[in-house]
C-alpha cells in the first residue's frame, strides 16, 4: 500500500507548513514531486488518491494538476530517464543527432523504456541551459555540452551504478 | 570593461555561502533599508532608479510596486518569478546558482518595502538542484538574523519559501504562476483585477523576476539617482544577457546597455564572434518570443544607425524592422542555419506550452507547428506561407495572456524577413528533405571590428 514513511511524512509536513492555515492545497506541486520520488518515479492513481487524502482535497484536484505539468510521470519509467532538450538553441547545436544516437544505442525511440527497465528516453522543451547545449536532464541534474562520447560515458556510468547498487 | 553591479562578485570563491558574501559587503542593503529607510522611501528609490522589470515586459518596477493595495489587516505577498523557461534565456539560473545571497538580499529589502512577511520564490521544476542552493542560502540568512522574526532587531518579520514548479512555461506568466502557487493548473487569469489588488490567495501581490529583485540591492546601496546614471535613456542600470547559438563564447554577460550589438557579438569581452569562422545570418535578441532579425537589421536600424543593446534601440522601427530586449535571451544563428527549421522548432515549443485555455492559442499553435513541419520537410505548398501569416495574425492579441503573442511573433518575423527561404523550401522539396539548406545568400556581409 502507498504510504509515506516517517521521514517522508516529516518532509510533507515541512512543505505544508509554508502556507497559511487552510491553504494547504498550495503544497500540491511539491508534494507530488515528493510522492513521485518516493514511489518509483511515477504517479499511480493510488498515489494521487493518497496525496488528495493527505492534503484534504478531492482526487480530481490532484489529477488535473498531475496531467497538466510535464514533469509528472503518469506511467512507469526507467531507472534512469534521459530528458533531452530539443528546443531552439539545443537544435542549433545538434540535439537531433544526440537524440538519434541515444535512441540507436539503447534500441528505443523517444517516449520508450528499454526492455530491462533501465533507461527511458524522452524529448523535452527548453530546460534553460541554452548556453551549454546540447543537453539533457537526468534526475535532479543537468548533463550539458553533450557529445556522442559523453553520452557513451553517461550510459556506462548508469550501468555501473545500477550494478553496484543491485 | 562595462559596469558590473550584479555579477561583480560572482567569481569570488565561496560567494555562494553567507560568510563569504557578507565579507564581500553583502547584506549592507538590508541593514540600510531596515535601519535607515522606510518602505515608502525604498519604493521611491526604486522609482528614481528607472529599473524596468527584467523578465521580458520591461514595465517600471517602482511603478508596479506603487500599485499594490494596502488595506489594513490584509496580508500582502511578494513572489519572485524564477520560472525562467523562455528558450534562449538562462541568466536567472546563473544568478541563483552562483550568487544566491544577492537574490535573498534583494528579496528581504523588497519584502520590507512591500510589507510582505511571507515571500515565495517560484522556481521552474527542472532547476531542482538550485532549490537546494536557495534553501541553504535562506537557512544561512536566517541563522545570521537576516530572516525570520525581528530581523536585525527592527521588528520586521520575514520568511522566504521556495516553491518548485513542475514543467510548464506558461507559469512564467504572473497570474498563471499565482494559480500554480495555489496548487492548481497554470491557467492565466483574466486581468483586471491585477495581482497588486488580488493576487496570491486573492491578497495583494507583487510578482517580480529574479534579476529585477537582485537589482534592488545595488539600487539601495548606491541610491536610485546614481543607479539611473548608468546606462542610457530609459534603459537604466545593467542588464544580464544570456548569449547562445552559433557563437564562440556562449554565457551570461552583464552589460550597461551602452554597447552596440556588433560589439556584443564580435568583441572578446562578450560573445567572441561567430563560431567556426562562419558569417552571421540572424539573431533573436530577447528570448524566443521576440521577432528574429536578419543580420543587416540587427547591426543597423532601418535608418542605417548603429543598433545598441538597450530597450529603445532594439525596438527601433517597431516589429517591421526592429525587435525587443525581452528577457535578454540572445540567440545567434550562423549562415548554415535554416530559418524554417528554427521557426518550426519554436512553434512546436509554443504548441507544447499552450495551456489550452484560449481557442486561438490552443488551435493556432498546433496548426502553425503542422504547417511549418510540412514546409520544413518539403511537403509544403506556396499557399501555406500565406496561411501561416493569416493564422499568426488571428492569434496575436486574442488571448488572455501573452503566450499567444509569443507564439505568433516568431512566425510573423520569420515570414516578414525570410519569406524567400520559405518559398525556397516549397520550390526545392527534395533538398529541403535532405536538410541541404543552401541558403547562405542570406548571410549579409558585415563589418567585423579589428
Amino acid at each position: 500500500m502507498t504510504k509515506f514513511n516517517d521521514e517522508q511524512l516529516k518532509e510533507f509536513n515541512r512543505l505544508v507548513a509554508r502556507y497559511p492555515e487552510g491553504k494547504q492545497k498550495s503544497a500540491l506541486l511539491p508534494v507530488l514531486h515528493l510522492a513521485q520520488e518516493s514511489f518509483g518515479g511515477w504517479l499511480s492513481a493510488e498515489t494521487m488518491d493518497y496525496v488528495a487524502e493527505l492534503l484534504s482535497i478531492t482526487p480530481i484536484e490532484v489529477y488535473e494538476v498531475a496531467t497538466f505539468y510535464s514533469m509528472y510521470n503518469l506511467k512507469p519509467v526507467g531507472k534512469y530517464m534521459f530528458e533531452v532538450c530539443q528546443t531552439g538553441p539545443c537544435m542549433v547545436n545538434g540535439c537531433d543527432d544526440i537524440i538519434e544516437y541515444i535512441g540507436t544505442k539503447l534500441g528505443i525511440k523517444p517516449g520508450e523504456t528499454t526492455a530491462d527497465g533501465m533507461f527511458t528516453l524522452k524529448t523535452v522543451e527548453c530546460l534553460g541551459a541554452c548556453g551549454y547545449a546540447p543537453m539533457m536532464q537526468m534526475g535532479k541534474h543537468f548533463r550539458e555540452h553533450l557529445t556522442k562520447e559523453r553520452v557513451d560515458a553517461i550510459i556506462d556510468e548508469c550501468r555501473k551504478n545500477a550494478a553496484a547498487n543491485y | 570593461m562595462g559596469v558590473k553591479l550584479l555579477l561583480e562578485k560572482a567569481h569570488v570563491p565561496g560567494i555562494r555561502y553567507f560568510e563569504t558574501y557578507r565579507k564581500e559587503g553583502g547584506y549592507r542593503a538590508v541593514e540600510k533599508a531596515l535601519k535607515q529607510l522606510d518602505p515608502a522611501s525604498i519604493v521611491e528609490e526604486v522609482k528614481k532608479s528607472g529599473l524596468r522589470g527584467r523578465g521580458g515586459a520591461g514595465f517600471p518596477a517602482g511603478m508596479k510596486w506603487s500599485f499594490i493595495a494596502k488595506p489594513e489587516g490584509v496580508p500582502r505577498h511578494l513572489v519572485c518569478n524564477a520560472d525562467e523557461s523562455e528558450p534562449g534565456t538562462f541568466k536567472d539560473r546563473y544568478l541563483m546558482e552562483f550568487i544566491p545571497h544577492l537574490l535573498i538580499e534583494g528579496l528581504i529589502v523588497s519584502s520590507f518595502a512591500l510589507g510582505s512577511n511571507d515571500t515565495y520564490i517560484y522556481i521552474r521544476g527542472e532547476y531542482a538542484w538550485i532549490v537546494d542552493i536557495l534553501e541553504q542560502a535562506i537557512e544561512e540568512a536566517k541563522a545570521n538574523g537576516f530572516l525570520g522574526k525581528n530581523i536585525l532587531g527592527t521588528g520586521f518579520d520575514c520568511n522566504i519559501y521556495v516553491q518548485r514548479g513542475a514543467g510548464a512555461y506558461i507559469c512564467g506568466e504572473e497570474t498563471a504562476l499565482i494559480e500554480s502557487l495555489e496548487g492548481k493548473r497554470g491557467n492565466p487569469r483574466i486581468k483586471p483585477p491585477f495581482p497588486a489588488i488580488e493576487g496570491l490567495w486573492r491578497r495583494p501581490t507583487v510578482v517580480n523576476n529574479v534579476e529585477t529583485l537582485a537589482a534592488v540591492v545595488p539600487i539601495i546601496n548606491m541610491g536610485g539617482d546614481e543607479y539611473a546614471k548608468i546606462g542610457v535613456g530609459r534603459s537604466t542600470g545593467t542588464k544580464l544577457i544570456s548569449a547562445c547559438g552559433n557563437i564562440n563564447k556562449p554565457g551570461v554577460y552583464e552589460i550597461d546597455m551602452t554597447i552596440s550589438v556588433e560589439e556584443f557579438i564580435y568583441s572578446d569581452e562578450y560573445c567572441g564572434g561567430i563560431a567556426n569562422g562562419k558569417r552571421l545570418k540572424a539573431c533573436i535578441p530577447g528570448g524566443s518570443s521576440v521577432p528574429i532579425l536578419p543580420a543587416n537589421l540587427l547591426l543597423k536600424t532601418a535608418k542605417g544607425e548603429t543598433r545598441y543593446m538597450n530597450y529603445e534601440s532594439l525596438s527601433d522601427g517597431g516589429f517591421a524592422t526592429g525587435s525587443m530586449m525581452g528577457s535578454g535571451g540572445f540567440i545567434v544563428l550562423d549562415e548554415d542555419q535554416c530559418i524554417v527549421k528554427n521557426t518550426y522548432t519554436l512553434a512546436r515549443f509554443y504548441r507544447h506550452e499552450s495551456c489550452g485555455q484560449c481557442s486561438p492559442c490552443r488551435e493556432g499553435t498546433g496548426w502553425m507547428e503542422k504547417i511549418l513541419k510540412n514546409i520544413d520537410t518539403g511537403k509544403g505548398k506556396m499557399s501555406d506561407i500565406d496561411l501561416l501569416w493569416d493564422i499568426q495574425r488571428k492569434i496575436e492579441g486574442n488571448t488572455i495572456c501573452p503566450l499567444g503573442d509569443a507564439a505568433a511573433w516568431p512566425v510573423a518575423a520569420a515570414i516578414r524577413h525570410f519569406r524567400d527561404e520559405f518559398e525556397w523550401h516549397v520550390n526545392h522539396p527534395e533538398e529541403a528533405q535532405k536538410r541541404n539548406y543552401g541558403l547562405a545568400h542570406y548571410a549579409d556581409p558585415i563589418h567585423v571590428p579589428a
